[in-house]
């Protein structure tokens, strides 16, 4: 039995050298002349970025985390040559230390289900025949040779599956009203235009399975009657792009995208377009405009794009994770795919878990998990033994929630019910050390810098917002800012022009609403309980201060005075709070208050 | 920050350039392909190039920048030699990026977004690149670090020196 060994080729691993790993591997192979008894190949990404690079070796399924080119060598002669484990590469259970080899028993891995994700880490992205393989374009087949494009439809529309970018639209309704639109000539688009912080999915279905989501758009081509189609890809993701690419030509290799696929009247071409970076691009109209090579400013709706998008001509437009899903649903079924979910939510969703806890990573679960689960059992609690505080879902267009919803059952209503939303699926984990102002004030400037300007109440309003919000953080507001906050935010949310003005203050909102004390300790005692907050701080030098003057060194206000061997003082008059001798001070003698 | 676009010196790359704004010419929506490509050739957008692109494409400038303007991922001058991006996401910034660029300012001498005088480092906060599981991140000249503290920062920049 031939024994492959898989190298994780996604971002988060190739930055931490994987790809240098893979040569290595290759040329070891070739010095030890293992050429027939094994291989070595690049992966999608496996999820578990935390622990990457990743090696996983086929058939035993062994899981090898953080491997560095130079432990190359003794996986090659311990495990492909003496067929034993490499144990101190082995993942170990926190706290028990006992070593896991195979992925299927890692807890991170125990309550997913693969869905979107199904073939990242499995295939090797760049080659098609892997795709293919394994049960890739059968389904663009069966719709071709079995199905009418009616047919499909219903089981796109059985299947229950809804919008993955964050709207939760119905997708076998968009799907229908597309095709109904008449016209000579329609568009299909991939919106991976994934802008929103912290959220890495739609990366990770691109870079480790290009082809279903080529497969999807082939299908809705054939569905609504489109002979054209458009990715809508980030600038900033220059390794989904080369894949994509690669994908594209060699499915145009084959005759799975051009004129007559597969023998039949049908013909499809797909081209990609690139994103300039702004965040409001992934609003579907603004995208539209984008593509068409003008401002990415968004347009009053309806007409909607299955009327009227790129062009003027009826246009589909699906997220990427919406697309992965679709090839799985029409071969095996819409019953196998709604026996997963809540009642309204079908399917699976893909989480990007990052912030303060300890698995950070992709993770795919069904719709209906508890927020508990997803971080305690799947993503080992948070990091150093710190308290939870919140987690935000939906970036900046969501909201916080917090410890007492934990065992709220996730799905696209229950999170709209707690004041935030499902969006693209990124979750941030925020611990003690959070400052909850501080975040409304990131996501509130991100927004704000993103905005068009189009429209007044989100170019001009979220500007007075942000204006309040500073004004907290540098304790000079009043109770009265905290009910303007509150007011200004009902306003932009009911005249705004697109969602990403209508959700901009959400942040706000839904801060406020759980942590109510936090910003009345800003406003009213000008104190910042997380120590965030660099108005409403002093540094100061305690009695562990072993006169190094290492810190007056590097203060760029020369406000640290003190002699050789003695204790400084920092002169909070002057203070700029840079924070530099906080970080320089060899002996951690600085602190906060 | 003033810099000197030299057409003379350009020439070679220029026709590649124009070459290209004429194959693309035609297609719909070819204002921002010009612009990425100018981009990715220059670095930055120089003032001539929006001047070539509008008699190839036949429109006028202030449409160019209308478009170029409203995206921020094109510049209008150089980066530096070292060119320092700090992923301003949200994962990255509850793991401390903001402190990453205030260790940068109080290194260089210089601000997010601006270049050195001498044209030798440019900071710039960027969008989400995706790598969470890294947070906080920074690329420098396109390579990525990732679990990057303020500490590391000058060991980082030595290799470029």
């Amino acid at each position: 039995m031939k024994k492959e060994i898989l190298i994780c080729g996604g971002t988060g691993c190739t930055s931490s050298k994987s790809l240098e790993l893979l040569d290595e591997m290759k040329k070891l192979i070739v010095e030890y002349g293992l050429e027939e008894k094994c291989s070595a190949h690049i992966t999608g990404c496996l999820g578990f970025c935390e622990k990457g690079p990743i090696v996983k070796i086929f058939p035993k399924d062994t899981f090898y985390t953080k491997v560095q080119p130079e432990d190359a060598r003794e996986i090659i002669e311990t495990d492909i040559i003496k067929d034993e484990l490499v144990n101190r590469l082995l993942y170990k259970l926190p706290g028990t230390e006992e070593e896991i080899p195979s992925q299927d028993d890692i807890p991170f891995y125990k309550k997913q289900l693969r869905i979107a994700l199904r073939n990242c880490g499995i295939i090797n992205p760049e080659v098609i025949e892997e795709y293919i393989g394994y049960g890739g374009y059968l389904a663009l087949g069966k719709c071709l040779e079995e199905y009418s494009r009616e047919e499909v439809i219903d089981i796109i529309k059985d299947s229950g599956l809804r919008g993955r970018g964050g709207g939760g639209f119905p997708t076998g309704l968009k799907w229908e009203f597309t095709k109904n639109s008449e016209s000579d000539e329609k568009y299909v688009i991939c919106n991976a235009d994934e802008g929103d912080p912290g959220a890495f999915m739609d990366r990770s279905i691109l870079e480790g399975d290009p082809h279903s989501v080529i497969e999807a758009m082939a299908i809705a081509a054939y569905v609504i009657g489109a002979k054209q189609g458009y990715v809508y890809i980030r600038a900033e993701y220059p390794l989904a792009i080369e894949r994509l690419g690669k994908a594209i030509e060699q499915a145009r290799e084959i005759g799975i995208l051009g004129d007559n696929i597969l023998g039949t009247d049908f013909s499809f071409n797909l081209g990609m377009k690139f994103g300039a970076g702004a965040f409001v691009c992934g609003e579907e109209t603004a995208l539209i405009n984008s593509v068409e090579g003008q401002r990415g400013e968004p347009n009053p709706k309806p007409p909607f794009p299955s009327t009227s998008g790129l062009y003027g001509k009826p246009t589909l437009i699906n997220n990427v994770e919406t697309y992965a899903n679709i090839p799985v649903i029409i071969s095996k079924g819409a019953e196998w795919f709604n026996s997963v979910g809540t009642e309204k939510s079908k399917g699976t969703k893909v989480f990007a878990l990052a912030g303060k806890v300890n698995n950070i990573g992709l993770v795919e679960v069904p719709m209906g998990t508890t927020l508990r689960e997803i971080l305690y059992d799947i993503g080992g609690g948070i990091q150093k033994g710190r308290e939870f505080k919140a987690v935000q879902t939906g970036g900046p267009s969501g909201g916080c929630i917090t410890a007492e919803d934990l065992d709220t059952p996730i799905d696209y209503d229950s999170l709209v019910a707690k004041g935030s939303m499902m969006g693209s699926g990124g979750m941030i984990v925020m611990d003690e050390d959070n400052c909850m102002v501080d975040i409304a004030k990131f996501y509130l400037e991100f927004t704000l810098d993103e905005s068009c300007g189009k429209c007044t109440p989100c170019r001009i309003g979220n500007k007075r917002l942000y204006e309040i919000l500073c004004k907290i953080s540098d304790g000079k507001a009043t109770e009265e800012d905290l009910d303007n906050l509150e007011d200004l935010s009902n306003i932009i949310k009911d005249t705004s022009l697109c969602a990403l003005g209508q959700s901009a203050p959400n942040p706000v909102l839904s801060t406020i609403k759980s942590f109510r004390k936090e910003y009345e300790e800003h406003v009213l005692n000008h104190k910042c309980p997380a120590k965030i907050c660099t108005s409403l701080l002093e540094y100061k030098i305690t009695d562990d201060c072993i006169g190094c003057t290492k810190c007056a060194k590097i203060c760029p206000a020369k406000c640290i005075t003190g002699a050789v061997r003695e204790v400084h003082v920092i002169d909070n008059t002057k203070c700029i709070k840079c924070g530099a001798c906080f970080n320089g001070c060899p002996v951690h003698a600085i602190v906060k208050e | 920050m003033d810099y000197n676009y030299d057409i003379e010196q350009d020439m070679d790359k220029l026709r590649d350039y124009i070459d290209y704004l004429r194959i693309i010419k035609n297609e719909p929506g070819a204002v921002m392909p010009a612009l990425q490509r100018a981009q990715q050739d220059y670095g930055f957008i120089p003032e001539a190039i929006v001047d070539i692109i509008a008699l190839e494409l036949g429109i006028h400038t202030s449409e160019i920048y209308g478009v170029a303007t409203f995206y921020s991922q094109f510049r209008f001058e150089p980066k530096g030699e070292i060119d320092i991006a700090v992923c301003t996401g949200t994962a990255c910034y509850v793991k401390g990026a903001n402190d990453i660029l205030t260790e940068l300012t109080n290194l260089l001498g210089i601000k997010n977004g601006e270049t050195s005088k001498d044209g030798k480092y440019s900071i710039e906060g960027i969008r989400c690149i995706g790598a969470c599981g890294l947070a906080p991140v920074i690329k420098v000249n396109g390579d990525i670090y990732g679990n990057v503290s303020s500490k590391d920062i000058d060991k980082i920049l030595k290799k470029y020196r």
